[in-house]
């Protein structure tokens, strides 16, 4: 069973990093919006500071529901995702190794991208750390919760924007908990009760969406 | 205990289940909305600071209300569905949530034209009216994905799931957009919590509750009867039951 596991984990690996486009894509993507805001409401450092939480969780947030959609997508046209669901593994183990990769692919490189979005808008240090812890527990959250309604939408034609309909609105306490934690950074306060209450979404989505992804990807197979 | 419960899982019994319902429903909803309304309107006394324009409350309390408590149904039934595998149970589910939509703009709009004599503004981003905003998204997003499929017993299941997904969401959107509103904006709006209504105001409040449900009541099983026929045409009872209708 471990070995489906591996054989899974490296197989997702792989097909990411042969199609690196799609890797880097959403990234590109990121910064450039980034770089739009200074642009757009001016570069004063100051307010830069003031929006650059929002933006850059915002941000992250658009790109990854441009990239989401590759998680079950080609396994689903190909049939391998077929031939998972009948290979004898629970779905819901396969599936998790699935987002796991999904995340590392593509947030772990967004996570090593931050340290200059945060310069480009002025971070503070202290703002900087909360801004990665906010990203390390958040951004696996937007992954689980993702591969519910891409497990959904996967048959769909035109799914990419009924994707983004439907996850926006699902991801906003995120964003707020998110952003007010480097809020309360960047005014030297604590901002541990934020952690702790999107630790707690996460340990929730860690829980319950694997079932949930499972159901809505036999869903989609009919 | 629920098997009584289980014979409506079959199409032709959930309809003649709602033929019953149907005037009840209807006669329940016409009589206390219009009590209701005119009594609250006409009758209840004048606030005695916002005057006659606090009158709107006997339209946009209950549903805003009831476009929660729609969304929480719609849940149900889309759990419903899901456990005992009801064909019935994601009609229902699909039946009330353009309903729950449009008591959700009801609430907005209201909200707005509520919002514009007492705090000098058509919107203003509370916690209530910002939360309110997102459950409508969430029923977009429901009847979106919804509308997304041709074969309709898929998307009723992919609906279902989008609709527990939202009702865990929630509560937490609502906890999170009013600590959001408190560390962002501060108390700056007077809020219309008192600490009570007066009864002769709370009356007529609860009699256009009741009516709005009865009305949501009615509607859902009217669109659910359309529902069934639409999904079942091909089916020998349908067919009968139009010949009856016809003669």
């Amino acid at each position: 069973m471990s070995a489906l596991w591996v054989g899974v984990f490296k197989r997702d690996i792989a097909l990411a990093f042969r199609q690196k486009a799609e890797l880097t894509q959403p990234l590109m993507f990121l910064l450039m919006v980034v770089t739009l805001f200074p642009l757009g409401v001016g570069p004063g450092p100051e307010t830069l500071q003031l929006i650059g939480p929002g933006v850059i969780w915002i941000a992250a947030i658009l790109s990854s529901l441009l990239g989401m959609e590759r998680l079950f997508r080609d396994d689903f046209q190909d049939g391998s995702l077929e031939q998972l669901m009948l290979s004898g593994v629970p779905l819901y183990q396969s599936v998790s190794v699935k987002v796991l990769c999904h995340w590392l692919v593509s947030f772990v490189p967004l996570l090593l991208l931050s340290p200059l979005l945060a310069m480009f808008l002025n971070l503070t240090m202290p703002m900087y750390v909360a801004l990665i812890a906010t990203l390390l527990l958040g951004t696996p959250l937007l992954s689980l919760v993702g591969a519910i309604a891409v497990g959904l939408t996967v048959g769909l034609q035109r799914g990419g924007l009924l994707l983004a309909l439907l996850l926006i609105p699902v991801f906003i306490p995120l964003l707020i908990f998110a952003t007010s934690a480097v809020d309360a950074a960047s005014m030297q306060l604590a901002y541990s009760a934020q952690l702790a209450i999107i630790g707690a979404m996460l340990l929730l989505a860690m829980a319950s969406a694997p079932f949930a992804i499972a159901y809505s990807l036999k869903v989609s197979q009919n | 205990m629920w098997k009584w419960l289980g014979q409506y899982a079959k199409p032709e019994r959930a309809y003649q289940l709602c033929n019953t319902l149907q005037p009840y429903f209807a006669v329940v909803a016409v009589i206390s909305l219009v009590v209701g309304v005119i009594w609250g309107l006409a009758f209840a006394p004048q606030d005695y600071q916002q005057g006659d324009s606090f009158r709107i409350i006997y339209i946009h309390v209950p549903s805003a209300i009831l476009s929660m408590s729609t969304y929480v149904a719609m849940a149900v039934a889309a759990l419903v569905g899901m456990v005992w595998q009801w064909r019935t149970a994601y009609m229902t589910m699909i039946a009330m949530a353009p309903i729950g939509a449009v008591m959700t703009f009801v609430a907005l709009f209201t909200g707005a034209a509520w919002g514009k004599p007492m705090w000098g503004a058509w919107w203003v981003w509370d916690a209530r009216l910002t939360s309110e905003l997102i459950l409508l998204f969430l029923y977009f997003g429901v009847i979106a994905l919804y509308n997304a499929f041709d074969d309709k017993q898929q998307a009723g299941k992919a609906a279902g799931v989008m609709a527990l997904v939202g009702v865990i969401n929630v509560p937490i959107i609502h906890y999170s957009v009013e600590w959001w509103n408190t560390l962002h904006q501060g108390a700056t709006i007077s809020k219309f919590d008192k600490p009570s209504i007066a009864p002769e105001m709370l009356w007529p409040l609860l009699v256009c509750l009741l009516g709005f449900a009865a009305f949501i009541a009615a509607v859902t099983v009217m669109r659910l009867k359309s529902e069934i026929i639409r999904r079942e045409m091909h089916r020998p009872w349908v067919l009968e039951f139009i010949k009856r209708e016809e003669r």
